[in-house]
């Protein structure tokens, strides 16, 4: 993996800066109460996302990625979950809002994409009856009507022969065709925000690339805002215009995609970065893995949750890392938010990370 | 401290163990504290084409038979996951086996452990038929080749501590005596970076990256000479899928372990084996050594999965890869199509191709590719190549001018010394 060492991120996402975001996030808290303590999944995370725009939320499992997404949805069961913060969908405060003002966001302004098909989709129904459920939901229409856009749907999401195909169950369909019946469920209502939980993850590469074809034309398509939750920095690459990288519930680092991928000022999106090979590196490369695993969110740690596995936080004077957590602010750009409290990320990254990830372009070699 | 990166824990170097890895592993660990450029701990294996095959895989077929509804439950169809396929797996190298879910690299693994009986073909390692064994016959074998598995959640009994799980291997083949069967799986548990005291524990009480650990151990414990790796990272998280195979590497290099390494993730596939095999609808469609496949692939298959991958890099420019588009979906393994399987997808599809199975032909040193119409991306030949070889005409009807060269059709594991080289179009000799 090779990181240009000269280049000036230009922002993609500069283009609807007159419009207002359609999501907004703002100091979402999510805990769960469990026998054994409160599980701290997401804390104090902001974001917001405009309608057109696709945001990249990057992280481990466990990093709270899906279950602040879920919370958008408003799908945590509000006796088992304690929620603070703020989350407007379109104007429309989530958080605390009755169970009939989600379901009317519900499939309809929002909707969502999950990683498992068979899993998400009922064995027992017809994908076009689900699809066409979706649809009657919210709109006053007939089933025959509903049938017709369920048809139509299934066109769109290029299923071939989707009259007959209607009817099929989902065990009848291949992991790419059920990803795609799911996406065609997902976009019956035109949503203005589509979330898509690891949509490509459980499929070949093949189709996964069908799969993020199909999402980019829908969005240029409906103009609708994208969050795509992925662990894989390639596909990042290729559709995201901001990415938010998280770790042990937080967000870490924050910016428009060139400038976040090319010049990553958090040792843990190094750590991301050098840790996948990919296809044209060096193959003289080594693997960087980021030792150690990820903390336990019952009791994080008191400062940066990442000081445990940090290989840099020695160039931290004092213990600062292991008693203070560090805030959000800018780095090189004001649009680029990191976590961390090196005073220099760039000179260690040229130093330490640019000569592991591409020893071509590193001149300490 | 910065550069330790294969996993033990600190302090490892204070456990006194007869194993060698240890210390090895500790004394690498102090030299790149001094200076880290001198060694490469974990620098991917090269391919050393002196090493005899440890194992060689010779027609393999496996045809699962489709049984009709009803009492009589009569075969009315065969699902063909492979057909035919050939390879070598050299002595401590590794090669990996990539394609598409469903394309029969998982079966293949299957059926070099013997977990499967195959249809017919031959695998033969160290000389030796493992196609003919019966189940007592294949014991001993059963100690020289183990497997990894792909979910470190449902491979391992989560009723059995980690110390029994690793320790059966010890005792059903009787390596041991009873009383250091305990030590020898400390011995194990560190080698693959795990506590040694943590024997006694539960399956459940390690995450997902210490359970594929564990799964190595019990892989590890009979020192077997070939481990046949299916998809041991996929399930894992990527920061973890770094430790799983650097850990691997350092195991082939210190126990000089030959590796059938499959996987569905090009890039890890290609960081890992020095030679790999892609895999459509049960076929080999292309081998090679890494540079041909992943720097010069032939095959308009390999070329479409190369183009799909995505790419971090393209994060400074943004937008999406220039790709290949596959149409449509893999055809079903119980009707495939004829002649080349791949012809119903493949964008430089012509008659011959339905006409006539494209044979596995060596184009290179380590090279081979099955396809009419083998070329670089975008310059691929207008006239089939394989054509003559075959004995028909352009359009895969006889010929009787031309006469089918039978010593170049002859599909056989391994490489030859001669070669019909692309270019030329005449034969090269090494």
């Amino acid at each position: 993996m090779s990181i240009p060492t000269t280049s000036t991120g230009v922002s993609s996402s500069n283009d609807g800066d007159q419009q207002e975001p359609f999501l907004v996030v703002d100091g979402l808290t999510v805990r769960f109460p469990t026998h054994d303590g409160l599980v701290q999944a997401v804390t104090d995370l902001s974001y917001s996302v405009r309608r057109g725009e696709t945001l990249g939320i990057v992280g481990e499992s466990g990093s709270g990625k899906s279950v602040s997404s879920m919370a958008v949805l408003g799908l945590h069961n509000p006796r088992q979950t304690r929620l603070n913060g703020s989350i407007t969908v379109g104007g429309v405060e989530v958080v605390g809002a009755s169970q009939h003002t989600l379901r009317s966001i519900r499939g309809n302004d929002v909707a969502m994409i999950f990683q498992d098909p068979l899993t998400a989709l009922h064995p027992f129904y017809s994908i076009g009856s689900q699809i066409a459920e979706a649809y009657r939901v919210h709109h006053d229409v007939s089933k025959k009507q509903a049938r017709e856009r369920a048809i139509e749907m299934l066109a769109r999401v290029g299923i071939p022969q989707p009259s007959r195909r209607v009817d099929d169950y989902p065990h009848q369909f291949s992991g790419g065709m059920r990803q795609r019946a799911m996406i065609a469920m997902a976009l019956v209502n035109d949503p203005k925000l589509l979330i898509a939980d690891e949509p490509t993850t459980a499929l070949d590469v093949t189709v996964q690339a069908q799969i993020l074809d199909l999402l980019q034309d829908l969005q240029r398509e409906y103009n609708s805002a994208i969050v795509m939750i992925t662990h894989d920095l390639g596909v990042i690459a290729e559709i995201a215009d901001e990415v938010l990288v998280m770790y042990g519930g937080r967000a870490v680092e924050k910016g428009s995609t060139s400038e976040v991928l090319t010049h990553p000022e958090m040792p843990y999106t190094w750590g991301l970065l050098s840790s996948v090979p990919d296809v044209t590196a060096d193959t003289t490369t080594r693997l960087l893995p980021i030792p150690g695993t990820p903390p336990s969110l019952l009791s994080p740690p008191p400062g940066c949750a990442f000081e445990p596995r940090c290989i840099h936080a020695t160039a931290v004077p004092g213990d600062l890392c292991a008693t203070t957590l560090p805030l959000l602010a800018p780095g090189r750009s004001a649009h680029h938010l990191k976590r961390c409290h090196l005073p220099d990320p760039d000179a260690i990254y040229e130093q330490f990370v640019i000569p592991e990830v591409a020893p071509e372009a590193g001149e300490t070699r | 401290m910065s550069e330790v990166t294969h996993g033990l824990p600190d302090g490892a170097a204070e456990i006194e163990l007869g194993d060698g890895l240890i210390d090895e592993l500790a004394d690498e660990a102090e030299l790149l504290d001094a200076d880290s450029s001198v060694l490469k701990p974990h620098a991917p294996t090269e391919l050393d084409p002196s090493r005899p095959a440890i194992l060689e895989a010779d027609g393999l077929r496996m045809y699962f038979p489709v049984k009709s509804s009803g009492i009589l439950r009569r075969t009315v169809a065969h699902v063909q996951a492979v057909d035919g396929v050939s390879f070598q797996v050299p002595a401590g190298g590794s090669l990996g086996l990539v394609g598409e879910s469903g394309c029969g690299k998982s079966t293949t693994g299957r059926l070099i452990t013997r977990l499967e009986k195959p249809t017919s073909g031959a695998i033969r390692f160290e000389g030796e038929d493992l196609a003919k064994l019966s189940k007592r016959e294949m014991k001993p074998v059963r100690r020289e080749v183990q497997m990894i598995f792909q979910d470190p959640y449902s491979s391992l009994n989560p009723r059995h501590t980690v110390g029994t799980i690793v320790g059966t291997p010890l005792q059903v083949h009787d390596v041991v005596p009873k009383k250091q069967v305990l030590s020898r799986v400390q011995e194990l548990l560190e080698v693959v970076g795990l506590n040694p005291e943590h024997y006694n524990r539960y399956p459940n009480e390690f995450s997902g990256g210490q359970r594929q650990r564990i799964g190595i151990a019990r892989a590890l414990a009979l020192q077997p000479k070939l481990l046949v790796a299916d998809e041991p990272v996929s399930a894992l998280d990527v920061s973890i899928q770094a430790q799983v195979i650097n850990l691997l590497q350092d195991i082939q290099r210190e126990f000089d372990v030959a590796f059938l390494f499959i996987a569905h993730d090009l890039a890890v596939v290609r960081h890992f084996c020095p030679e790999i095999a892609v895999m459509y609808l049960g076929k080999i469609v292309e081998i090679g050594d890494r540079e041909s496949i992943y720097s010069a692939p032939r095959h308009p298959y390999t070329q479409a999965l190369l183009s799909a991958v995505p790419d971090v890099r393209q994060a400074s420019t943004g937008g999406r890869r220039e790709r290949i588009r596959l149409e449509g979906d893999v055809p079903s393994p119980i009707d495939p199509p004829s002649g080349c399987r791949f012809r119903t997808r493949c964008p430089i599809a012509q008659e011959i191709c339905a006409k006539h199975e494209p044979p596995l032909l060596q184009i290179g040193r380590r090279h081979k590719v099955a396809c009419h119409f083998p070329g670089r991306l975008g310059q691929a030949p207008t006239e089939p190549l394989t054509a003559r070889l075959l004995g028909v005409d352009a359009h895969g009807n006889p010929d009787a001018g031309a006469s089918p060269s039978a010593e170049i059709l002859e599909q056989r594991p391994g490489y030859a010394d001669t070669w019909f080289d692309l270019d030329n179009k005449t034969f090269a000799r090494a």
